[in-house]
């Protein structure tokens, strides 16, 4: 693959960073003013509820829920819900309504092994007119007739629906925020500009109700929400990234992720592991390590994905086995990237352990920018 | 020996021993086929690719809403966009920008540049999505980023990555050229930017020109528009794609139909040349056909042998014609485009596209008519005596019953009643038709009026010493007038038709020039490259040029276009000073006005174009409602002008009262009056050092009327051409009658050289007697054809294009013509009169018997 030049950690998120990328290294050759936006920097204290609002200093951010469902009859279901805020850095003078400063985007799929495959769509728009927007101070992102809202009580609403499928679901927070990195500040690569802010809300107890072919059907389930704000992006030499989110079956929380360099071998990598307790343990680059079990080779864009994953954690070694093996995302239409984002099942040392989701980028031949 | 063989050998033996006159008349049939054919193909290509390109500009969306002016509020748009029903609302702003530089004619020097949100387009009308260079994606939101089209690349000069230079207003804009579009058609020039870069840079902040809808699916769309446009209300016009197409299709429509209805007279012309050729051949063949009677060919086997000829005719010219027609249409579209010159399309390049039913259908017409022109010939020779036929010296009775006076004089009567009809489907229709009754009326006339004449000079001269030569031509045009007449059919109606044609276009010319004269009165026009809907000069400005010295007078113009009615293009309103004491001091008015003191009170007072009268129905004295500002208001029709720039309507207001209802004081054009001692060329210069004054753009109100009357000519330009090719097909026409007649009356000739008869002085007597004809024919050509000029101006042109025009004849370019047609009739029928005389004198006589 083309490198993906910069690699912010989970990027399906990342669609958006190719097509941004390339966005940032042109305004800064056209650019006639310096960009404005802010660095991510170490020590930086985040506060709440504001920081759970968009921060528009900053280049780009997202808000990643991912999760496993079960309708009535006990079967299971993934889902994955991002919004995405883009800021152009142009426009900063452009008094026009239409100007645009910030893109909103957002990706809706659903894993139903029902069908073997993943369904999903996206949309896009420019901030404006009220029609789309990611608003500071608390988490308020709608594009259309999308969106992702938190209820002063913490509780989380999703609306996103489609002709044919769709989704409503209300996410409860049932542990704390957990900061990722130091306090928030998650590193990505060597270089010290290569972070984000970084913070998860694991284990939302989900219910509502979720639409294929336009039928409702009522779901409960587990989510795990990811918040992220950058700037920068990673180093130059990385191709892409593999990320696992998971709640454990005994209230505990993993995430961990590396950076594949190209060539093969890791930029960086981490993880962190909370127990119920709320203990976290961290796991830094030489203690994360990503071994591929099983590969899946997508029919469609010939792209090979090692879609069951060992991952050791210092100790810990983590099995990884996919609810379906076709969770391939084919965005290249509008946004030109694929990518793999799936449910997971995860053992531990052997042992039945919990749920999760992991996300495969960069796997695919030469992305077309 | 079977029928089917006898049928063919007869027509064989006839066309070659006649392949003159067969040609001629496949020449003509071919050539009526061809123009018909080829302005059908040339109008459609432009026409189909002129509204595909327009359509290719609004995509795949459902409905379209616009304001009532050009632009209209961008609060609409959150509006519609999350109204029920709508799946996606695409906002668009369409800016027609000048570039500098290219000012080639007034049409033709504006980029349209499409204001877009990448976003929303891309699901409604993805082929306008800018292509941005490998790696710069985001250039389809940047602030300086403009993608153009293949054709606009070509046409500015400029590839990707150059930056561009258009002047907007009073000020320079500079755009980087980030790639093409994904799709335009061929030769389209447009331009994409992002919506809030165009907004800003061309200083068109919160406007939109429309949005189009993709509604969801499942929702009825005419009840969907019906509940819109009534929720919307007044200020706004709710259409469907198909509508769009409707209105591109008005806009050209009185151009394509009269385009066509010029070609069909080619072909008309061609019928008469058919008729007379066969009619001749059925006089030459009378004793021919006796013959097979008295052997036993019945009446039915002889119609049906006629017809079959003028059928083969028929089949065989179309079948050139339309090749011809192919031909003609794709050099016409290679070299003068797809509107001829006249500007109806611009901003496109058509091709030709070969389309069997077409094709069918004008093969078709062209055999109809060769067989129409076959049957009356045929019917004659059909119900002659053979006994009667067998005699020698018949031939001249053959033709009687081919005129009877009645039938031209019921032509003549219906012509004149068609003309009392108002138009149908807003399209002249009776008037043509009138004028094609009035040809077949004329040219039925035609024996008679030169028997008639004939006999009465023959009267007269004989009463003097005339030459002898002189006398037998009279006596032969008094006598056998029928056989005249049919030589003169062809060029009676070529003739009959250019000048109609040309006291039309005279008469149109003279009233444009003059026209012209009365609504460019000052001595300099001073312009913006203005674009979008704010007039380029702001107040200052305005301040800026009244405060220079050397103005006698300075008026201020705001114009604007508004849409009336969503089916119809576009009119045009014109807000101006206008004399308050008697407005026709300032516009061309026609005879219907008001004056001042006999206003309403409190009337706002407009004045509209004759084409406001005819199409939307405003007559003087009535209070009509224009959507103007914030709402509609109500105004005071105080008079009708004439209008020849702009057949959909244009209507004038004080430009105190447009102020004062629309708040908005900039304006477009200022017209300035220099003082008496003050020169054009200084007045530019001092106009050209304001701060602004490099992006102003002056004109001249000589070059205007030039510029003006030389698009005039061009439009004009293929008109002449059909007008020549029908004369050309009128010559034909005498040649090949002159030639069939001297032929038949070759024991004629033998026996005038038997009694001693110069062959030079038949040549001379053939000379005479078709240039005497000829003469004839023009006069009655002129009557004629003074009589369609005259529905041609006052009934064809009004209804068609809206406005009125007093009648001018061009004498000396018609005297002209008329001498030329004259000595060219009189050297083809000596041409055509060698062969008769060539032959020996003996045979000749011999042949009699």
């Amino acid at each position: 693959m083309k490198p993906v030049e910069g690699a912010m950690p989970r990027f399906g998120r990342f669609v958006v960073a190719l097509f941004l990328l390339m966005a940032c290294l042109l305004t800064i050759q056209v650019g006639a003013e310096p960009s404005r936006l802010q660095q991510v920097v170490p020590g930086r204290q985040l506060t709440f509820p504001h920081d759970l609002g968009a921060h528009q200093d900053f280049r780009i951010e997202w808000w990643y829920i991912t999760g496993w469902l079960e309708t009535g009859d006990s079967k299971p279901l993934g889902f994955q819900v991002t919004f995405f805020r883009y800021a152009t850095d142009q426009h900063r003078e452009n008094p026009s309504r239409f100007a645009a400063k910030y893109l909103i985007i957002a990706h809706l799929a659903l894993s139903d092994p029902a069908t073997g495959k993943l369904r999903h769509t996206e949309k896009s728009a420019r901030e404006g007119f009220d029609l789309a927007y990611a608003k500071e101070g608390d988490t308020d992102v709608r594009l259309d007739g999308w969106s992702l809202v938190r209820d002063t009580d913490g509780q989380y609403q999703v609306d996103m629906q489609t002709n044919d499928f769709g989704l409503r679901l209300s996410l409860m927070p049932t542990q704390s925020v957990m900061l990722q990195g130091q306090d928030g500040f998650s590193r990505k690569g060597p270089e010290p500009g290569q972070a984000s802010y970084y913070y998860s809300e694991p284990h939302l107890s989900v219910s509502g109700t979720v639409f294929r072919n336009a039928k409702p059907v009522d779901v409960r389930g587990r989510a795990w929400l990811d918040h992220e704000w950058s700037t920068t992006y990673l180093a130059p030499e990385a191709d892409g990234w593999d990320w696992v989110g998971a709640n454990l079956d005994d209230g505990s929380a993993l995430m961990s992720f590396q950076i594949r360099r190209k060539g093969g071998g890791k930029v960086w990598a981490y993880a962190a592991l909370r127990d119920r307790s709320g203990k976290m343990t961290f796991f830094d680059t030489d203690q994360v390590e990503f071994i591929p079990l099983r590969t899946w080779k997508s029919p469609q864009t010939r792209a090979e994905y090692p879609v069951a994953m060992q991952i050791r954690t210092g100790d810990i070694k983590w099995e990884l086995t996919p609810l379906m093996d076709d969770q391939e995302l084919d965005a290249r239409q509008s946004t030109s990237a694929i990518y793999w984002e799936g449910a997971v099942t995860l053992k531990r040392n052997g042992e039945s352990a919990g749920k999760g989701y992991l996300e495969l980028t960069g796997y695919a031949d030469p992305l077309a920018l | 020996m079977t029928a089917a063989v006898l049928s063919r050998w007869l027509l064989w033996s006839e066309w070659r021993a006649h392949w003159m006159q067969v040609i001629v008349a496949l020449i003509a049939i071919a050539t009526g086929v061809a123009m018909a054919y080829s302005i059908h193909l040339i109008n459609s290509a432009a026409f189909n690719e002129f509204s595909a390109a327009s359509k290719s500009l609004s995509g795949q969306s459902d409905l379209q809403v616009r304001g009532r002016a050009a632009f209209f509020d961008e609060s609409l748009y959150p509006k519609l966009a999350r109204h029920a029903g709508v799946a996606v609302a695409n906002p668009v702003l369409e800016l027609d920008v000048a570039v500098p530089g290219k000012r080639q004619n007034r049409n033709d020097h504006k980029l349209k540049i499409i204001g877009i949100d990448t976003f929303r387009a891309m699901q409604i009308a993805p082929d306008l999505l800018g292509m941005p260079a490998e790696g710069k994606s985001m250039d389809r939101f940047a602030e300086d980023a403009l993608f153009l089209s293949p054709a606009a690349m070509a046409w500015l000069q400029v590839e990707q990555g150059d930056s561009l230079q258009l002047h907007v207003g009073l000020e320079t804009v500079i755009l980087r050229v980030a790639g093409g579009v994904v799709r335009a058609r061929a030769g389209q020039r447009i331009g994409v930017m992002d919506i809030g870069a165009l907004q800003w840079r061309m200083q068109q902040l919160g406007v939109l020109s429309r949005i189009e809808l993709k509604l969801k699916e499942g929702i009825n769309h005419a009840a969907f528009k019906a509940d819109l446009s009534r929720e919307l209300g007044e200020a706004y016009v709710v259409v469907e794609s198909g509508d769009q197409e409707q209105r591109v299709a008005n806009m050209s429509r009185a151009y394509r139909i009269n385009l066509n209805m010029l070609a069909l007279v080619a072909l008309f012309t061609g019928v008469f040349l058919v008729f007379s050729t066969q009619a001749l051949s059925v006089i030459r063949r009378r004793q021919h056909f006796a013959l097979l009677r008295a052997l036993g060919w019945t009446r039915m086997q002889l119609l049906r042998q006629m017809i079959w000829e003028g059928a083969a005719f028929g089949m065989i010219g179309s079948l050139l014609g339309l090749a011809l027609g192919y031909a003609i249409a794709a050099l016409a579209i290679q070299f003068l485009g797809g509107d001829l010159g006249t500007n109806f399309f611009p901003g496109i390049k058509p091709s030709i596209h070969f389309d069997g039913v077409s094709a069918l259908l004008f093969f078709l017409i062209g055999l109809f008519v060769t067989v129409l022109g076959s049957i009356v010939p045929a019917l004659e020779a059909a119900r002659t005596k053979p006994a009667q036929a067998l005699r020698s010296g018949s031939e001249v009775m053959a033709l009687v019953k081919l005129s009877k006076p009645w039938f031209a004089l019921v032509c003549l009567l219906v012509a004149l009643l068609l003309t009392q009809l108002p138009p149908l489907f807003e399209l002249p229709i009776w008037g043509y038709l009138a004028i094609a009754l009035l040809l077949v009326g004329g040219i039925a006339l035609m024996p008679y009026c030169v028997g008639w004449l004939f006999n009465t000079l023959m009267i007269h001269c004989l009463r003097y010493p005339i030459p002898a030569i002189f006398t037998l031509v009279l006596a032969r045009l008094a006598n056998a007038p029928n056989q005249a007449a049919i030589a003169l059919g062809g060029i009676l109606a070529s003739f009959s038709l250019m000048v109609a044609m040309a006291i039309m276009v005279s008469s149109f010319r003279l009233s444009i020039d003059d026209w012209l004269v009365r609504v460019l009165p000052a001595d300099l026009y001073v312009r913006t490259i203005a674009s979008g809907d704010h007039g380029g000069f702001p107040l200052e400005a305005q301040q800026d040029i009244a405060g220079l010295p050397g103005f006698d007078r300075v008026d201020f113009f705001r114009s604007q276009t508004l849409t009336l009615d969503q089916s119809r293009p576009d009119i045009m309103l014109f807000a101006r000073p206008v004399d308050p004491v008697d407005a026709r001091n300032t516009l061309p008015m026609t005879d219907a006005w008001i004056a001042s003191d006999l206003w309403p009170q409190q009337a706002m007072p407009i004045w509209v174009s004759e084409a406001m009268v005819d199409l939307y129905g405003y007559h003087v004295g009535d209070t009509v409602e224009l959507p103007l500002g914030a709402s509609s208001r109500q105004f005071f029709v105080a008079g009708v002008w004439r209008d020849y720039g702009r057949q959909f309507g244009a209507v004038q207001m004080r430009l105190t009262d447009y102020q004062k209802l629309t708040g908005d004081l900039s304006v477009n054009t200022i017209a300035i009056g220099l003082q008496a001692n003050t020169t054009a060329d200084t007045a530019i210069e001092r106009l050209r050092q304001l701060a602004f004054g490099s992006r102003l753009e002056i004109s001249q109100s000589g070059d205007m009327r030039a510029l003006s009357l030389e698009i005039f000519d061009r439009s004009f330009a293929v008109t002449y051409l059909l007008e020549i090719v029908a004369v050309f097909i009128g010559l034909l026409g005498v040649a090949a009658s002159f030639s069939a007649q001297t032929l038949a009356r070759v024991r004629e000739f033998g026996m005038l050289r038997h009694i001693g008869v110069m062959r030079r002085q038949i040549l001379w007597l053939l000379a005479a007697e078709g240039g005497m004809l000829t003469a004839v024919g023009i006069l009655l050509g002129f009557v004629l054809g003074w009589s369609i000029s005259l529905i041609l101006v006052f009934i064809v042109n009004p209804q068609s294009f809206h406005w009125t025009m007093p009648l001018y004849v061009p004498w000396t370019w018609l005297f002209l013509i008329a001498i030329v047609l004259l000595i060219s009739a009189s050297i083809t029928a000596v041409w055509a009169g060698q062969r008769a005389v060539s032959g020996h004198v003996i045979r000749a006589v011999r042949e009699d018997w």
